[in-house]
């Protein structure tokens, strides 16, 4: 697949960045490549470039996020960018209108890039016909969370070598999950093997569907698996509404030392974070020398300054 | 009953002959090349070959267009009271005229809602000072469309209700329904509802399945619809009320309904011509004029929807013309409101199953016409002589493009914007009086 990577930046077909659903295998191997050298930018003792200087970049984040907001505002100050945070505080209510009021709004001010999060399914890409710059969705509801899937990528690439033929078992709640979503269409494009554990409640409607094989025994699920992707289910969840309670959920899908050995011997754990130790995953393994939790947030800024390079050079 | 309401901007009454039409009133199961003679407002004479009329009568040569009943489109929402900037009765009713529907049903769920005599009087005078269409309301089957208690249906009927529904809300409590269905049929009056159910429903936005969850939205199965169809029939063969289930989605609700018509229950059953129409997959790239709710079903569901039409197992085919504005439908698509204008597309959208021959014309019309009229038995719906002339001229092959500038409705949100037809109504007619033309 490396072979199809032989485009440039005008190349990359695409003014946003909406989901992954948008991306053929060659942009993604071509974001993945491009994330590399950025990698080794990161590394550096100097650490900025000028690559977008004199470009404007705003996050617009209406659902609170510390680390995929902070890792947007390093990738876009590392390319030399003017970066912009905007939280905006989401009434109950009223939340499209200060969507599309607040794109208005920001696109009077001729930013290059924006990069939005919103708790809407489809919100960013209502807010990219408003706007004449170009677009980062940095996680819209439910839907998608493309570069969180690209950052998986890369960081299961640099450690296996390839995706084709890997078996990843993604585990926990798929239903409310943009990362799961991101990640199965990524991952499948990519010819990975893709499965999705979960207790039923927490599996999206004709999930077999999507591409993935679908286990609702953990230890079944993770046999052979090479790549264990955990995702974070948050608590208000576990009150009898999805699952009973934190001690079931954690007896049956947490992971732990005794599930891992059905993975394979070489296995790795994956978590998008942020994560909640002893209910989804057991901390001896959050922290031991299998898990590649830390090395997916520094992919995450080598990653995110990739597309921001692509998107803010060829449209500008 | 006779319906009242409707003048205003209309000309007068004239003698009219409409001659070398094609005729098809299904309610005579007529479908013949002749004419149409209309005096004093009334059809005086439906006649094959027909050409000839008194001295002073005008003549149209309808060229082998079509001639038909007036449609009756038994759910209209309006913004009147309460919402005037998205619909009045007066906008609702140019729309109406220029789809060829001659007769709204105007649901109750306005501000305040249509649950006393005296709001079922308020709607009818406004519609008599300012709509050109017969306008005619539901009022709520519960106060408040809280479904807890009942309205008074006999002085609600006799102040001019011709069905009671609780509008774009279900009733959950099977007690409340008993009682409601129970006491109407006294009346002998007809129990129009929308069945989802809003516990299943929960924070859905679309058909649960794969599109909703590759669009990370929250589904509703059809299951929400089913469970209350079922415990609806079941309480309408104990009550031995007439029960009409007004906007029916799926395949499975149908199936319920056939097994209970072949038992003898009195039921009927409604479909909008958006669940006739399109499927789930409209809503593409989360085009929220395509939220509706029901929501829009798969394919396999739409099409059991066109089959029912073609089976005679489906009785009434209404626009459910449910107008929104920038306000409600700008917004990302979970946090947008339902709904969907209807009332000028109604007539060519439903001339699609007859282009693609999946239905007959007569079985179409019937839905629009006499199968409405007799369930809520108005003296309207056919051209049998001495009836009141609400007739269409439509020329059946016509094509044109929906523009949603272009609409009369107030609010402009079609899910049809960009579509193209065949069929477009020419000439509308309300009592003899020409409101659209």
């Amino acid at each position: 697949m490396t072979a199809l990577t032989n485009h440039t930046l005008d190349d990359f077909p695409h003014r946003h960045l909406l989901g992954i659903e948008e991306l053929s295998a060659p942009d993604i191997i071509y974001l993945l490549d491009l994330a590399e050298r950025q990698v080794e930018i990161g590394r550096k003792v100097e650490k900025k470039t000028n690559i977008l200087r004199g470009r404007t970049q705003i996050n617009l984040f209406f659902e609170a996020s510390t680390r995929t907001q902070s890792s947007f505002e390093i990738a876009g100050k590392r390319l030399g960018a003017d970066v912009m945070n905007m939280s905006v505080a989401s009434s109950s209510v009223k939340k499209g209108e200060t969507l599309l009021d607040t794109a208005s709004t920001l696109n009077a001010m001729n930013p290059d890039i924006l990069v939005v999060r919103h708790q809407s399914a489809g919100a960013v890409h209502l807010l990219a016909q408003k706007v004449e710059c170009s677009v980062v969705n940095a996680g819209d509801g439910a839907h998608q969370h493309p570069t969180q899937a690209l950052l998986d990528a890369l960081t299961i690439r640099r450690h296996k070598g390839r995706l084709d033929n890997l078996i990843v078992a993604i585990c926990g709640d798929i239903r409310h999950s943009r990362v799961a979503r991101s990640n199965i269409l990524l991952l499948n494009l990519l010819g990975a093997r893709v499965r999705v554990i979960a207790p039923s409640t927490l599996l999206p409607a004709a999930v077999e569907r999507l591409g993935v094989e679908v286990f609702t025994d953990m230890r079944e699920g993770l046999e052979d698996a090479d790549i264990v992707m955990m995702l974070r289910l948050q608590h208000e969840r576990m009150g009898g509404s999805y699952a009973p309670s934190v001690r079931e959920y954690f007896h049956f899908f947490g992971l732990d030392e005794d599930k891992l050995s059905y993975a394979a011997d070489d296995a790795l754990v994956m978590h998008p974070g942020p994560m909640n130790r002893g209910v989804e995953i057991d901390s001896a393994i959050a922290d031991g020398p299998r898990s590649l939790i830390r090395e997916q947030v520094e992919m995450g800024v080598a990653v995110r300054m990739a597309v921001l390079q692509v998107l803010g050079q060829a449209h500008t | 009953m006779t319906p009242t309401g409707s003048k205003a901007n209309g000309d007068q009454p004239r003698n009219i002959l409409f001659h070398n039409a094609r005729v098809v009133d299904p309610a005579q199961e007529l479908d013949i090349a002749g004419g149409v003679l209309v005096q004093d407002g009334k059809i005086t004479a439906v006649e094959a070959g027909l050409n000839a009329a008194p001295e002073g009568t005008e003549l149209v040569n309808c060229g082998g267009k079509l001639i038909c009943p007036g449609l009756i489109d038994m759910r209209v929402f309006t913004g009147e009271p309460g919402a005037e900037h998205r619909e009045t009765l007066a906008t609702a009713s140019h729309a109406a005229a220029a789809g060829g529907v001659t007769t709204m049903i105007c649901m109750p769920d306005t501000d305040p809602v249509i649950d006393d005599i005296a709001l079922v009087d308020f709607v009818m005078r406004r519609a008599r000072d300012t709509a050109i269409v017969r306008v005619l309301p539901m009022a709520a089957i519960t106060r408040g469309l809280h479904g807890k208690e009942m309205t008074e249906i006999g002085l609600l009927s006799e102040a001019g209700a011709v069905g009671f529904t609780d509008g774009r809300n279900t009733i959950t409590n099977a007690q409340v329904m008993r009682r409601a269905m129970t006491y109407a049929r006294d009346f002998d009056a007809v129990i129009a509802h929308q069945t989802e159910d809003p516990d299943l429903k929960g924070d859905g936005v679309m058909n649960e399945g794969e599109t909703s969850s590759r669009l990370g939205l929250i589904g509703i199965p059809v299951e929400a619809e089913t469970v209350i169809v079922d415990r609806d029939l079941h309480l309408a063969e104990l009550t031995s009320s007439k029960y009409h289930a007004a906007k029916i989605s799926c395949e499975k609700s149908l199936d319920a309904i056939s097994r209970a018509k072949n038992r003898g229950v009195s039921v009927t059953c409604g479909v909008s011509i958006n669940h006739l129409c399109l499927n789930e997959h409209d809503v593409g790239a989360y085009r929220t004029f395509l939220k509706m709710s029901p929501p829009l079903r798969a394919e396999s569901d739409r099409a059991a929807m066109v089959q029912g039409v073609a089976d005679g197992l489906i009785d009434v085919i209404v626009s459910s013309h449910d107008p929104q504005d920038v306000e409600t439908k700008r917004h990302p698509f979970a946090e947008a409101a339902d709904g969907a204008v209807g009332l000028e597309t109604l007539l060519s959208a439903a001339l699609r199953m007859v282009h693609s021959g999946d239905c007959e014309l007569r079985e179409v019309l019937a839905c629009m016409t006499i199968n409405p009229a007799k369930i809520l038995g108005l003296d309207a719906g056919t051209l049998i002589p001495g009836r009141p002339a609400d007739l269409i001229l439509v020329d059946a092959d016509l094509p044109w493009a929906v523009k949603e500038q272009e609409l009369h409705s107030r609010s402009k949100n079609t899910p049809f914007e960009g579509d193209r037809f065949l069929g477009r109504v020419l000439r509308t007619l309300v009592a003899g009086r020409t409101v659209y033309d």
